[in-house]
């Protein structure tokens, strides 16, 4: 009997075969060679040698002053720009489907920033904020203007890079989010508008009892992704600060993994592999803590 | 509460850039509906009536003319101040909201005086839901209902309010055949019930006529007949009325008046008081008389057998040359038609014979 199902079943395992064959060279199999790395002690990258299995790897990276400012910058930025884009992003998503004849032309206003390469919006950002031998840049002459004194955002102090960082970041993942949020407002029937006006229902009323309940779906699926790529963050650090984030004191964590490969004190693998794992850990939790709270928001 | 519409207007600017012609949705309505009365807008596809109703609900502007609830001129009030209910296409529930939740929502919209209590609106609306008899499904979400339960919620949502006129919007188009039936009976019953003045839309005749205390016919924009179903049915002023109204539709045969005969094929088929000229003939299916001598020869194709009654279906020039394909009779099962011959001879009722001028389409008589 059980041989009999083996056979009915083996068609089956055979069209799964490529998909399994590739899911396992590119994500089964450098998942688990991570994890052995970061449970090697002492691993030599020239000789390929270790000394014996623990987790002194982790226990390393989490006293390491560079892996701890790299969480906290990573903490910073995702708590601040992920809500601050998607509530950004929803209001104006909502001014778009209110005007009428116009909102093509916004709407490819708005979307410009995401087809726009990372380090040509980094260049942007440096006339506006970097202080150079010519100019203070246009944001410090607009605070002179007012009478203030000049910052320096991008080599100063540590509020005014976060600062920048977070304004980048939005200016960055805000037209994704605009994209998809439009599209489902747009997708929300009229006649339930019609319904609610007839009942006399306030603006704010419709928005907050039907609007929303009707795209809580999608604004879920962006605060999630927003959640996984905010963590993610690395490139756009590198284009407004440039690639020696650790003595800038702007580093990600994906930034603390890669200098551990390949930046100056590179030549690690385990440390960078724990500082990995240590991040899907984090990135798993999170996630998994947004989905239940989703679902129960959207059952009610 | 009277609704009364006078020089009522509403034209759309034309949306395609190279063709600026306006489309005129509603042309000049004056009507008047009585209070407490179930009324019917009916009307092929596109013909204005939804945009009527919406201008009725308040839901569009008015590009002309005024609108007036008993004496209070409401055309300017937005439509949560006329106290009306309605009752949309797709019923347009909330799928995010319980029943009992899509039934209270219009309640929480209250401010001030007017504000009531959790208790207050739960004891209105389950008022609401026990007059279409949903009272046991208050917990559920509208997708987990039927079409007509649905259909039923979004009644009981218009109502809660109790408002002062109720619009339902082709109320039975989603519903399939045998609820159809069932729900226009229930709508009439709610109807009589409430005594609240409905106006519904529908492009299906049957539905009007079975149901409303007055029918309103429309055409692009235009009423064209108002009165009770029975009196349109009998009296048609013109021949897209008669023809609209009907099932089977009635007969167009193309026809001329000389010397006070009316003649179709150069036989005189009834004596008409009017002057000499061409004309349509409209003849109810149920106006023909099978008689050996009568005077309208038809081509004889097939007898269909309906029980109770017997549809002979036959072809005429005079017929064809008006756009009825086959003319279609309807007469008792006790007659006999010998179906192996290939003529019918038919005499014909005056009261189902409608003439009509061949220019103008207006009725002569």
């Amino acid at each position: 009997m059980k041989k009999l199902r083996l056979d009915h079943n083996l068609t089956g395992w055979l069209y799964m075969l490529p998909a399994i064959l590739f899911l396992g060279v590119f994500m089964v199999y450098p998942l688990i060679d991570v994890l052995i790395y970061s449970v090697e002690e002492n691993y030599n990258f020239a000789s390929q040698v270790y000394s014996g299995y623990g987790f002194f790897n982790y226990s390393y990276v989490l006293h390491d002053t560079y892996f701890v400012q790299a969480l906290k910058n990573t903490f910073i930025i995702v708590i601040i720009t992920v809500p601050v884009s998607t509530g950004l992003a929803l209001l104006i998503s909502l001014g778009l489907s209110s005007i009428g004849k116009v909102q093509s032309l916004f709407q490819t206003v708005y979307f410009l920033p995401y087809v726009t390469n990372t380090l040509a919006v980094g260049l942007v950002f440096m006339v506006l904020f970097k202080k150079t031998a010519y100019s203070d840049g246009l944001i410090n002459l607009l605070i002179n203007a007012f009478g203030g004194k000049s910052i320096d955002f991008i080599d100063g102090p540590y509020w005014a890079k976060i600062m920048v960082m977070c304004i980048y970041t939005i200016w960055v993942v805000i037209p994704f989010k605009i994209l998809i949020l439009t599209s489902a407002l747009a997708s929300v029937n009229q006649d339930y508008y019609k319904a609610a006006r007839v009942d006399g229902t306030s603006p704010f009323r419709i928005f907050y009892r039907i609007t929303l309940p009707m795209i809580s779906s999608t604004i879920f699926y962006l605060i999630i992704t927003g959640f996984i790529g905010a963590f993610k963050a690395y490139s756009d650090e590198v284009a407004l600060f440039g690639t020696d984030l650790n003595s800038a004191g702007m580093n990600t964590i994906v930034g603390y993994v890669y200098d551990m490969l390949y930046g100056n004190s590179g030549g690690y693998p385990s440390y960078a592999s724990a500082a990995a794992l240590i991040l899907f850990a984090i990135v798993f939790t999170i996630t998994v803590i947004n989905l239940l709270i989703s679902k129960k928001a959207m059952t009610q | 509460m009277k609704v009364v519409l006078r020089e009522l207007t509403k034209i759309f600017p034309s949306r395609d850039k190279k063709d600026k012609t306006e489309v005129v949705a509603v042309d000049d309505f004056n009507i008047e509906i009585p209070d407490g009365k179930l009324v019917g807008l009916l009307g092929p596809s596109g013909c204005g009536k939804s945009t009527a109703l919406n201008l009725i609900c308040g839901l569009e502007k008015p590009t002309r003319g005024q609108i007036f609830f008993g004496d209070e001129d409401v055309t300017d009030l937005p439509p949560e101040e006329r106290g009306v209910g309605m009752v949309f296409q797709n019923y347009a529930l909330y799928p995010h909201m319980t029943v009992e939740k899509n039934i209270t929502f219009p309640l929480e919209n209250f401010k001030g005086d007017k504000k009531l209590t959790k208790e207050e609106m739960s004891a209105k609306a389950l008022e609401a839901a026990k007059l279409v008899q949903i009272e046991a499904l208050m917990a559920r979400k509208p997708k987990e209902m039927s079409g007509g339960q649905q259909q039923r919620v979004a009644i009981a949502r218009a109502l809660v309010k109790r408002p002062k006129i109720l619009l339902l919007d082709e109320p039975l188009s989603n519903l399939d055949a045998r609820l159809r039936l069932q729900t226009r009976e229930e709508i009439r019953r709610i109807q009589r019930e409430t005594g609240i003045t409905t106006i519904f839309v529908t492009h299906d005749q049957e539905e009007a006529m079975s149901i409303s205390d007055m029918i309103v016919v429309m055409k692009s924009g235009r009423i064209h007949q108002v009165g009770r179903p029975q009196e349109v049915y009998d009296k048609p002023v013109n021949l897209f009325v008669a023809k609209f109204l009907g099932t089977p539709a009635i007969n167009v045969f193309k026809g001329y008046i000389r010397n006070k005969g009316l003649y179709i094929s150069d036989s005189k088929v009834m004596d008409i008081d009017s002057p000499d000229r061409e004309v349509f003939i409209g003849i109810r299916p149920e106006g023909f008389i099978l008689e050996e001598n009568g005077p309208l020869e038809c081509r004889l194709d097939r007898v269909e057998v309906m029980g109770r009654d017997i549809s002979v279906v036959s072809f005429h020039d005079a017929a064809t040359e008006a756009g009825t394909v086959c003319v279609r009779s309807i007469i008792s099962a006790e007659n006999d038609v010998d179906e192996s011959k290939d003529k019918v001879r038919f005499s014909l009722k005056p009261n189902k014979v409608h003439v009509f001028d061949a220019q103008t389409e207006e009725v002569i008589r």
